[in-house]
């Protein structure tokens, strides 16, 4: 009898581990179980990233449609490029739609806002977008008003 | 002059000597992997102890570390006016740092301790010895067990004092402070990965409840027989594996969350 109590409780020791695990898993970390959603892949290149950072995301009107893969530096150009995957449901970006490094709140993270275009060709997996825009930088603002320009 | 430098000397190559045993020592446990149908048994008696056992207390610091975090957050972060952050920094705390290590060192105090005793008492009123006259293998019998039981152990409790901190956090941080309930668990989902957190700080916990567990039966087995002798295992138990666990989270850190 004693030995079966110990079973027991062993056993729902093990069960609480297994349920701690499944907490952290789905409510603390947001896995869903549909998480191994396909994604594909399409290319930015910006001026200034800012302080732009992988497992960033990528939102659209304010939704999160993707997430930053890597920043790069082209060494031809000097420009960053930014490979970022999109959910595969989002399949008809317009092929004229902008990237722009945007900020959230005052101190927050940087994130890539896709404002978008008008085209009827939409962007397919591996393209680039056409036209991008810098993260906004203080000092240079700040400098630019200064010089007057 | 030449004694000091004699003496130094000895205790370095006391610690080789004593690192060699200790290897040797665990080497010969892993290999005696015991039989199922004899070990199973006492395999979950001594998780029962190690493990069980240890629930009450890793519960209760693991509700008051998140209570602290959520009340020490929010007075850190009002003053920036993103008091919504606290549930991802309380989160990203105990997930990665505060879970493994503060679970490591409670484990070293309550299990620890007490395996390194048990295992001395064992050695000093030579059952072990006798159990070797039987032609039962003590290392099998009894360090294996009580090795694998830490081993297992240890992540189990790890998580599970992530989990109660995280709902003492929401506690102070949404029941008391008022954070609103929505950006709490929404701001942590943002931000903790599960594979990149969760389980780089499941992996913390499986290397420190394997190092703790393996300090604990080595200095027991390898205690002077003596009641003094005892004594001072179980002290070297506590420091060493407090201190191992310490360092070998730096180093783990270093490796998973360093690459800037």
């Amino acid at each position: 009898m004693k030995q079966r109590t110990t079973d027991i409780a062993v056993g729902l020791f093990m069960l609480a581990g297994l349920a701690a695990l499944l907490f952290l898993a789905l409510q603390v970390s947001g896995l869903s179980p549909k998480s191994a959603e396909s994604t594909y892949t399409i290319y930015a290149d910006f001026n200034d990233t800012g302080g732009l950072t992988p497992r960033g995301k990528v939102s659209m009107a304010g939704v999160t449609i993707g997430s930053i893969d890597a920043i790069t530096l082209d060494t031809e150009t000097f420009q960053a490029r930014v490979a970022m995957s999109i959910n595969a449901n989002i399949d008809n970006i317009p092929a004229d739609s902008a990237a722009v490094i945007r900020t959230s709140g005052l101190l927050g993270e940087q994130y890539i806002d896709i404002s978008i275009g008008g085209d009827m060709e939409s962007l397919a997996p591996g393209d680039t977008f056409y036209s991008t825009q810098s993260a906004m930088n203080i000092e240079r603002l700040i400098s630019n008003f200064a010089s007057g320009k | 002059m030449i004694d000091r430098i004699a003496s130094f000397g000895r205790s370095g190559t006391e610690l080789v000597v004593s690192l060699g045993r200790a290897s040797r020592f665990l080497a010969g446990v892993l290999w005696g992997v015991p039989r199922p149908a004899t070990g199973f048994p006492l395999l979950l008696k001594q998780l029962y102890s190690v493990g069980v056992l240890s629930l009450a207390i890793i519960v209760v610091s693991g509700l008051f570390i998140g209570m602290v975090l959520g009340l020490q957050g929010y007075t850190i972060l009002s003053d920036f006016g993103s008091e919504a952050a606290i549930g991802q920094m309380i989160a990203l705390t105990l997930v990665r740092e505060l879970g493994p290590v503060v679970t490591a060192l409670l484990f070293a105090g309550r299990a620890g301790s007490a395996l390194t005793a048990e295992i001395g008492l064992m050695k000093a009123t030579e059952q072990l010895s006798s159990m070797e006259m039987m032609g039962v293998d003590p290392l099998r019998r009894v360090i294996a067990p009580r090795l694998w039981a830490g081993f297992i152990a240890m992540p189990v409790l790890a998580i599970i004092f992530s989990m109660v901190g995280i709902w003492g956090g929401m506690l102070v941080g949404v029941e008391w402070l008022g954070v609103f309930e929505g950006s709490y668990w929404g701001n942590m989902q943002a931000s903790v990965d599960f594979w990149d957190d969760v389980v780089n700080g499941v992996i913390k916990s499986v290397v420190f409840g394997f190092v703790c567990a393996w300090i604990a039966v080595y200095q027991g087995y390898d205690c002077v027989p003596t009641s003094a002798g005892i004594s001072s295992a179980t002290t070297k138990t506590v420091v060493y594996s407090s201190l191992a666990v310490l360092g070998l989270d730096f180093v783990l850190t270093a490796v998973m969350f360093g690459n800037f």
